[in-house]
């Protein structure tokens, strides 16, 4: 009962988290809900009994494509060219 | 091709993507009970396959093939990341600013441990959660964090460093999967070297997996070459 | 109603925010963060319904993780090649129908 409840708020949260990242005006923020979905998707694969895909996704999934997404929004930061 | 007016368009597509979203929870509600369940042969096998974990059975052994045309597909992915710049060589990118020194004295804290946890977690795949491709992650971060706090050895920043690396982990598994090719069929690891072969292969995988992935940070061109007119 | 069963529910509707996304948008860093959210709505179905009775399954979950791998290295030469589109025309968006580089 308790863990239903718990496996529902996850799933509305990572459907939160996709919505915002993909409509947010601002680009730093969308990645930065990206992020957040990523490490809510790595709670649902603890969910899951899949601890090797919740240490891959936090990892690989939030971590590295975080920072390559990060890294890009500061490179057109750098050339003036933020507008969504 | 022309588009339609703004607000259509958006709704034509909301309207279809949803109701592709629907039929597909509609045809999940009615599907029966699984008629095959692979997790009883996998245990079945277990015994066979070197490892006691499922998940590095499946994907080192009982589905290895795929592992290793995965390694095959990053590393073309990494070298298409370099050539994008339009250079011939695989160089690094510049770091932008002066590191903090605060994140100087953390990386040198935290960068020992994730070495650390990397080895563990390379080890430990064959008996519980972990193995290459997670030590790979964990390890290219702490090569990602080193060269953002500008902390990263010269020995890992030459290029040829990551050639050798980049390849060595395939070419080690293609060895070890050609290996038992005399005697029957690609990738049948002879059942009592096949933990150690996993290992051996696992080890190669990690370093190699680790310099693809930071790679992808790393290497992501700064700087374009002028296009020729 | 299984976990499995339920984040199957979820990657499903994942997936289709993904696809709306992708089309909708028309800024590249927007169309990669969408290709992303579709990639683990997929991996979701993918264990979700081979864990539908309850049971884990090795053979989905070591798929998933194959996936997740690749699926960041596209999003890396993704983002490479829109650096790229960026250098050449000064914007991430593709270009306008009829223009000719």
């Amino acid at each position: 009962m308790i863990a239903l409840a718990f496996d529902l708020l996850l799933a509305a949260s990572l459907l939160w988290a996709a919505f915002r990242a993909l409509t947010t005006l601002d680009l730093f923020r969308a990645v930065v809900m990206f992020i957040v979905f990523g490490l809510l998707m790595a709670l649902a694969w603890a969910r899951l009994d899949a601890p090797d895909l919740a240490l891959a996704e936090a990892a690989i999934g939030a971590g590295l494509a975080g920072a390559l997404l990060f890294d890009s929004v500061g490179h057109l930061r750098a050339r003036g060219r933020s507008r969504p | 091709m022309t588009r339609g007016t703004g607000r259509f368009r958006k709704m034509l597509v909301s309207v279809g993507c949803a109701s592709l979203a629907g039929a597909a929870v509609f045809a999940v509600m009615a599907l029966p009970e699984p008629a095959v369940r692979l997790a009883g042969p996998v245990e079945a096998n277990m015994d066979r396959s070197g490892v006691t974990h499922p998940v590095t059975a499946v994907l080192l052994n009982f589905r290895g093939y795929d592992t290793l045309l995965e390694i095959a597909v990053l590393l073309l992915a990494l070298l298409g990341v370099a050539a994008a710049g339009g250079s011939e060589k695989i160089g690094l990118r510049r770091l932008p600013s002066a590191p903090h020194a605060f994140l100087q004295s953390l990386t040198r804290l935290m960068a020992p441990l994730m070495v650390l946890a990397a080895g563990y977690l390379l080890w430990a795949g064959s008996h519980r959660p972990g193995g290459a491709f997670q030590a790979a992650a964990v390890l290219a971060a702490g090569i990602v964090l080193l060269f953002l706090a500008g902390l990263l050895p010269e020995r890992l920043q030459s290029d040829r460093l990551l050639r050798v690396g980049m390849v060595a982990g395939f070419l080690v598994f293609l060895a070890v999967a050609a290996f038992p090719l005399a005697g029957g069929a690609l990738l049948q690891y002879p059942v009592p070297l096949a933990g150690a072969l996993i290992l051996l292969i696992e080890s190669g995988l990690t370093i190699s997996l680790a310099l693809i992935l930071s790679g992808l940070f790393l290497r992501l061109p700064d700087e374009f070459e002028e296009e020729e007119e | 109603m299984t976990p499995g069963l339920l984040f199957a529910l979820t990657g499903i509707a994942l997936f289709s925010s993904g696809v709306a996304g992708l089309i909708l948008q028309t800024h590249l860093l927007r169309k990669i963060i969408a290709f992303n959210v579709m990639g683990s709505g997929a991996f979701l179905v993918l264990v979700g319904l081979a864990q539908r009775s309850g049971e884990p399954d090795p053979v989905s979950q070591a798929m998933v993780l194959t996936g997740i791998v690749v699926s960041i290295a596209a999003t890396a030469l993704a983002l490479a090649l829109a650096r790229r589109l960026l250098n050449l025309t000064g914007e991430m968006r593709f270009p306008a129908e009829g223009q000719d580089d």
